[in-house]
């Protein structure tokens, strides 16, 4: 299977059209960071989506950005940094997750996966920051959909169902995107010690009040070589971070007083459910999106047989790392109103246990019904998400 | 009725006894209307230029009565409207002579409130505004806030992504809801997204929300509900240009703030509003900016010293800052009430809503006057300035000959100023029926067929709310929209803003 390179939309609808003319399959690659997410064995020539690279327009002002959809990440962090402006939901880069180099992953391959890093939980996903894009879709097709403002309500929501698409509805070349001012200043709280049923109710005190608490995580023991460590990050104007801290101090029981992160233990945390290099251990990682009441469940259900993990959003993000069965674990998120995404893991596993959590049959087909009305032939479906109707 | 809808289906309405009588078995007591006067009020939303009574209307209490409502109606062919609280300004609940209403008033209870997950769980005919009042005493509050919040239901703003004055800090509907249960015009009731922050598959909620009631039929909805913030201020700013007002709110943005409200009132906006409601608005100036603070007071207070800073640095001629919550609302009540004091200034009145980006504002506003003096109608403008949403606001006299058609070709070329522009056809009232025909302004045939296909997936029959976003085959040589005739809005109650 070869690798085709298009520079140009014209190029990429010929690619798209031949596919579906000879009964090919198609895998899109940005960065290539999430090569590893899925079944290894895939029946597709890979169309590299690195050639659509560039800023088409950024005033920052209007809070738009419009890019090529093969931007490398870095670029368009640093890009936006320079204005003192942010991806406020904090683009989730897998690179890291797979030893790979960070940065590395493009605009639209974060767009694809639709995960949000630990500002998810204040600021909004990928879905909330995505307002428009241009693309091919599996019918070899070029075209638009949201547009290039910041409140557009005029026609249906497409922009949405890219975000977690992972390249089977369209090929995504260009991208408009919300942005927002990065907060003038950061403060992390930190507690020491805390359980996960101690840390949750922390958190979810902090997140009740109106402090505007900006990301929530807990970091267990086993995870750091030492106490536990729970977080608590506000942002934003210096007089208003101390105004909240003040709100927390305030809280009924003293339950949010707790001690100030130096700077280096602030980045440290936060590198770290960014890498999730304390999760680094051979097995089989999961990614587990759930209700807070539900966090516990899964921990209480998992952790006597040795589950290793790291809390975030609130108490709404699991990160899980299990020796166990696929099913022990899915069994555990669905028991507690939730589902789990196998992320890495070896390639025996990953032929066997589909990426993604099984859905009701009715909802799957009609997930299958939208899936096939981008891409009726097929093109962008490789094998890599077994399981699912349609997939092969 | 000038607009082209699809044509009543000759062989439904001779079965209409049988269906009143299908509808009265799923729906037993008042909940199906038949006789023709009590269908009258049924007959337009807000915009009410356009009115239809539907063949029947159906109020189930129940999500399985909807669910056994919309089976029946898909083995039998028969279209279907869901209407919410009725307040769309674009039509979208407009109905069709050979369809079924399908009204969820009835299905108006709160179901959960759970602080620790921050989120509440509502049948779609309960209010906006409701939600806010359930949470409030606990500290909570809901934030998207349209203008009808009072009537409008937490359905309707869903199927229209309704947003509100603080949307650009707290987002659209889209933003602040989790999950819904929703019946399919097959009549299959599914649930989508939850009390989770992420999707299993597709985000499939998030083309639900926005779809008009062209994809479903929501029968619960999850929605996000925050901490009240601890205060709020305002501050009163005028300018000698539009330009000035412009580059003040680039700045404020570029400075870091995003403030809970942002608006701007142009000279005509700014003098028909002081006029009808006396809050001490400055007459001498071209532009009017009202900013909104919120937060803990020492936030307000830091921002609200850095936004006069801003504004003086970009020519600012007045500032006044609210000294206390009665002030505030002081500030807000001339913009609040500035559809109706733009509604005294002539017999009717147009609403449009385009959103442009906001940099192009000076340039759109003197385009908008020379079509003005083109077309001999005058016109006043109110702006949600932060995200760029214009409400130019057309006078006219329907009873002169012409006017009306002269409103309705302004709009129009307003319209196709956004979009040429760079922006959009409507930035919050929805498409509906009033800008169906002008879809392809925006968005070429292969854009609207992939928009259209997943219309199929949803609804292959297209049955559910047939008519409305996307334009007939037919185009209809006249387009309308949200009249106001002689004050006579269709809730003249609610501010509209």
């Amino acid at each position: 299977m070869g690798t085709n390179r298009p520079t140009t939309a014209d190029a990429l609808t010929a690619i798209v059209a031949d596919a579906v003319a000879r009964g090919g399959r198609l895998e899109l690659r940005g960065g290539g960071s999430k090569a590893d997410v899925g079944a290894p064995r895939r029946d597709a020539s890979v169309v590299d989506m690195t050639g659509f690279s560039g800023v088409i327009d950024y005033d920052p002002p209007e809070l738009v950005l419009s890019v090529g959809a093969g931007t490398p990440l870095a670029e368009i962090e640093a890009l936006v940094a320079g204005e003192q402006q942010m991806l406020a939901f904090d683009p989730f880069d897998h690179g890291p997750l797979f030893g790979r180099p960070s940065g590395a992953a493009t605009i639209g391959g974060v767009i694809a996966a639709g995960v949000a890093g630990s500002r998810r939980v204040s600021a909004g996903g990928v879905r909330d920051h995505l307002l428009g894009f241009t693309g091919v879709s599996g019918r070899g097709e070029r075209f638009v959909a949201g547009a290039k403002v910041v409140k557009n309500v005029t026609g249906f929501d497409l922009s949405k169902l890219m975000c977690g698409s992972w390249g089977r509805l369209v090929a995504l070349t260009e991208v408009t995107l919300k942005v927002l001012p990065r907060p003038r200043e950061s403060v992390t709280r930190i507690f020491h010690g805390a359980s996960p049923s101690q840390a949750i109710s922390i958190i979810t005190a902090a997140m009740r009040s109106p402090a505007s608490v900006a990301a929530a995580a807990h970091i267990p023991g086993h995870a750091r070589g030492g106490a536990a460590l729970t977080a608590l990050r506000l942002e934003g104007f210096g007089p208003s971070i101390r105004a909240r801290l003040a709100m927390l101090d305030a809280l009924p029981g003293g339950i949010c007083r707790g001690d100030a992160a130096s700077d280096a233990v602030a980045a440290a945390i936060w590198a770290d459910l960014r890498t999730l290099a304390p999760l680094n251990d051979g097995r089989p990682l999961w990614r587990i999106s759930l209700p807070i009441s539900g966090c516990l469940m899964v921990l209480a259900a998992l952790r006597p047989h040795g589950a290793r993990y790291l809390i975030d959003w609130a108490g709404g993000l699991l990160w899980l790392t299990f020796d166990g069965t696929a099913d022990a674990v899915r069994d555990a998120a669905a028991a507690a109103g939730g589902h789990a995404m196998l992320i890495r893991a070896g390639a025996a596993m990953r032929a066997d246990v589909p990426a993604f959590h099984p859905q009701p049959p009715p909802l799957a087909a009609l997930e299958a019904r939208v899936r096939r009305s981008f891409d009726p032939a097929g093109v962008f479906e490789t094998g890599r998400f077994k399981g699912m109707p349609d997939a092969d | 009725m000038s607009l082209k809808m699809p044509e009543p289906d000759q062989s439904v309405l001779s079965r209409r006894a049988e269906i009143v009588r299908a509808l009265k078995a799923i729906v037993p007591g008042e909940g199906v209307i038949d006789d023709l006067d009590a269908l009258r009020p049924y007959e337009s939303d807000g915009l009410t230029a356009y009115r239809q009574p539907p063949m029947v209307v159906v109020l189930p209490e129940t999500t399985a009565q909807v669910a056994q409502v919309l089976a029946w109606c898909h083995r039998n062919g028969i279209k279907v409207v869901p209407r919410g609280s009725g307040t769309s300004l674009s039509g979208g609940a407009l109905p069709l002579a050979d369809g079924v209403l399908l009204g969820l008033a009835k299905l108006n209870r709160i179901l959960e409130i759970d602080y620790d997950e921050r989120i509440a769980v509502v049948q779609p005919g309960v209010t906006n505004l409701a939600v806010t009042q359930a949470v409030e005493d606990a500290g909570f509050y809901y934030a998207p806030d349209p203008s009808s919040q009072i009537a409008c239901s937490i359905g309707g703003n869903v199927a229209e992504n309704s947003g509100g004055v603080h949307c650009l800090k707290y987002g659209l509907t889209t933003n602040n809801v989790l999950g819904v249960e929703f019946v399919t015009m097959e009549g299959e009731v599914l649930r989508i997204g939850g009390r989770t922050l992420d999707p299993v598959g597709l985000d499939l909620l998030g083309v639900i929300v926005g779809s008009e009631g062209l994809l479903g039929v929501v029968t619960e909805v999850t929605v996000r509900i925050l901490p009240t913030p601890e205060t709020a201020r305002a501050v009163l700013i005028g300018f000698a240009t539009v330009e000035g007002a412009g580059r003040c709110v680039a700045e404020v943005i570029a400075a870091g703030i995003i403030p809970a409200g942002m608006e701007m009132m142009d000279r005509p906006a700014i003098h028909a509003a002081e006029a009808f409601v006396n809050v001490g608005y400055p007459l001498d100036v071209d532009a009017l900016l009202i900013v909104e603070l919120d937060g803990p007071a020492a936030e307000c207070t830091h921002l609200i010293d850095e936004v006069e800073r801003i504004a003086i640095a970009n020519g600012a001629v007045s500032t006044r800052i609210s000294r206390n919550e009665a002030e505030r609302i002081a500030f807000w009540a001339g913009r609040k009430a500035a559809f109706p004091a733009v509604g005294r200034l002539a017999p009717d009145y147009y609403c449009m809503d385009g959103t442009i980006p906001r940099r192009r504002l000076p340039e759109v506003l003197e385009r908008m006057a020379q079509l003005s003096t083109q077309y001999g109608l005058a016109v006043a403008n109110v702006f949600h300035a932060g995200d760029g949403n214009l409400h130019p606001l057309i006078l006219y006299d329907a009873n002169l000959p012409g006017q009306l058609g002269r409103a309705e070709a302004f709009g129009n070329d307003i319209l196709r100023l956004c979009v040429e522009v760079g922006g959009v056809l409507t930035g919050e009232h929805g498409v509906g029926v009033e800008k169906r025909d002008l879809m392809p302004v925006m968005f070429t045939e292969t854009d609207l067929a992939h928009q259209e296909r997943l219309k199929h997936a949803f609804d292959p029959a297209l049955l559910l709310n047939p008519g409305k976003v996307f334009p007939s085959l037919h185009r209809c040589a006249e387009l309308g929209r949200m009249h106001v005739h002689k004050g006579q809005v269709p809730f003249p109650d609610l501010p509209r803003f």
